[in-house]
């Protein structure tokens, strides 16, 4: 990297940086003057503190049932997040490809989810506790569920659109069905896929919090619910931010991925 | 002679509708180790000749064989060479290369030295591993070679192959082409609506008329070989350009 580069970076997260540290100045400044509800809009300092003892615990004894749990409670919802996520895609994706490619799959299957999808994911929450209880399976079905349908449909989307001429390259050179399928579409359908798996993963950590809050008893959703019954505004903030960061290093790593599998793409591009 | 190519009273119609005939009742024999050039307006059915050939499309009515048998599908024995290269821009030169012997299920030892020396041959042993994005619209068109070359097909059908590219690699191509049909001598169908490429490269010309797809006329060109790009200012070449620009003026009234 060149010189002016770093620089431009540096310049590109001071602007980046200008708008959050403001408001949350702000924030700190209404509240140090008494503008905010008190115990409904903590400072940003009670809720530094509330995370402090919720990550590494406070000294000594205490009732504080948060006390220590965040990382255990983040590793709950990123696990089930993980899980789910990765069935969507062990199941989405070769559908996907299937629907796109071939036409009797595409009229037995694709009316079947267009009819499905439109029933939002918190509508299948009483299903989902009545089939698999106030158990993991429960979560993990929704995230599932929810991830399945944007990387079904953008992958269905990608196995249509491969050029032609590929497809006839690959069969006078001898490739059957499966090869045609693993070696030309997918491949073909790749960028088309990672825009799924990217939507696809905001709707896993939606769905993981709207699951944890009704259908689990542990995770970052869990807390998040049970904070404010007990009115830990502090705490449901923390588990706000916590969720948001998650979710923005998760969507960072399935972009790093998408780099590095895509770098045809990227030099397309340019 | 063996007969490498026949088609006797095929018709091609393209359902829907409003179908389009696009040939009508088209009789070619090409013989084994003939370099035929389809020549003609655009819209006369020469890619759709070719597609069927290729197996890509049906044949509508007439009979269509390949060194004697029916074509029903696509496959390695026909290799075709698309206008815009159709390469895998996933895929290295190297890897567009020996895809079609990894598919057909060979060893590596089977298709290594070969595809190292097919790309040699075209020019390209250097870029073994540059991506089809990074090559210019000439290099491409060599990979397109290079990879159905390694297949060691009967039959090289190509559809205005060089079409896409700029005056000076055409030259260049077609030069190429001259080099390596040479040491092959594979039976060629060369699709072009290029006057001057179809004879330099040619052992017979068709000359295609459009509405319904129709052959005109055959034209054996003979012109000695080796050709090379000297040819195009020959005087045969130029007497020979004048007879056939005749002959699809002729079909215009
Ligand atoms: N898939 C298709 N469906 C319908 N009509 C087609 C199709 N392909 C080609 N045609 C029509 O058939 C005729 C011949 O096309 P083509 O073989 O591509 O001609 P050329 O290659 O000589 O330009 C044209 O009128 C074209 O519009
Ligand atoms: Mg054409």
């Amino acid at each position: 990297m060149s010189l002016p580069s770093v620089q431009r970076g540096g310049r590109r997260a001071v602007l980046a940086l200008i708008l959050p540290v403001a408001c949350i100045a702000l924030w700190q400044w209404l509240g140090s003057y008494g503008f905010l509800v008190e115990g409904v809009i903590p400072t940003p300092f009670k809720v530094a503190e509330a995370w402090k003892v919720w990550a590494f615990g406070a000294g000594g004894f205490t009732l504080n049932p948060y006390s220590g749990t965040w990382w255990s409670n983040l590793v709950f919802s990123t696990q089930r997040v993980g899980q789910g996520y990765l069935l969507a895609i062990l199941v989405g994706v070769p559908m996907g490809v299937l629907i796109g490619w071939s036409r009797i799959a595409a009229q037995l299957v694709d009316p079947s989810i267009q009819w499905l999808r439109p029933i939002p994911i918190t509508a299948w929450l009483p299903f989902s506790i009545a089939l698999f209880g106030i158990k993991d399976f429960g979560a993990i079905f929704l995230i599932t569920l929810g991830a399945f349908y944007p990387i079904v449909v953008n992958t269905t989307q990608g196995a249509r659109d491969v050029d032609k001429n590929l497809v006839r390259a690959a069969l006078m050179m001898g490739a059957g069905s499966g090869q045609l399928l693993r070696r030309v579409i997918l491949p073909a359908a790749l960028p088309s896929v990672f825009t799924g798996l990217r939507i696809g993963l905001g709707i896993a950590w939606t769905a993981v919090i709207v699951a944890e809050m009704v259908a689990v008893k542990s995770g970052l959703g869990y807390v998040l619910w049970d904070a404010y019954y007990v009115g830990r505004m502090d705490v449901v903030i923390a588990d706000m931010v916590s969720i948001g960061l998650m979710g923005y290093l998760s969507d960072r790593l399935v972009v790093f991925v998408e780099g590095r599998v895509l770098t045809w793409r990227r030099l397309q591009s340019h | 002679m063996t007969t490498a190519i026949e088609l006797a009273a095929v018709d091609k119609v393209y359902p829907g509708n409003n179908p389009v005939t696009a040939l009508w009742k088209i009789d070619l024999s090409i013989a084994d180790g003939e370099f035929a050039a389809l020549l003609g307006p655009s819209g006369c059915g020469k890619s759709t000749l070719l597609n069927m050939v290729a197996g890509f499309e049906s044949v509508s009515g007439g009979a269509l064989s390949v060194y004697g048998g029916p074509v029903s599908q696509p496959g390695p024995d026909r290799a075709v060479v698309f206008q815009e290269a159709a390469l895998f821009p996933w895929l290295s030169v190297w890897e567009n290369v020996v895809f079609g012997p990894k598919v057909q299920g060979l060893a590596p030892e089977q298709y290594e030295a070969r595809a190292r020396e097919t790309l040699k041959l075209v020019g390209l042993e250097n870029f073994h591993k540059h991506l089809p994005v990074q090559l210019s619209g000439g290099m491409k068109q060599r990979v397109g070679i290079a990879r159905v070359l390694v297949m060691e097909p009967k039959l090289l059908l190509m559809d205005e192959p060089f079409g896409a590219l700029d005056a000076q690699t055409r030259l260049t191509m077609q030069q190429l082409l001259l080099d390596v049909w040479q040491q092959l001598r594979k039976t060629v169908i060369f699709v072009t609506h290029d006057i001057d490429e179809a004879i330099l490269l040619a052992d017979v010309i068709y000359i295609m008329s459009a509405r319904p797809g129709r052959i005109q006329s055959r034209i054996p060109v003979d012109l000695p070989r080796p050709r090379n790009l000297d040819t195009l200012t020959d005087q045969h070449f130029n007497d020979f350009k004048k007879r056939i620009m005749q002959e699809m003026r002729h079909d215009a009234h």
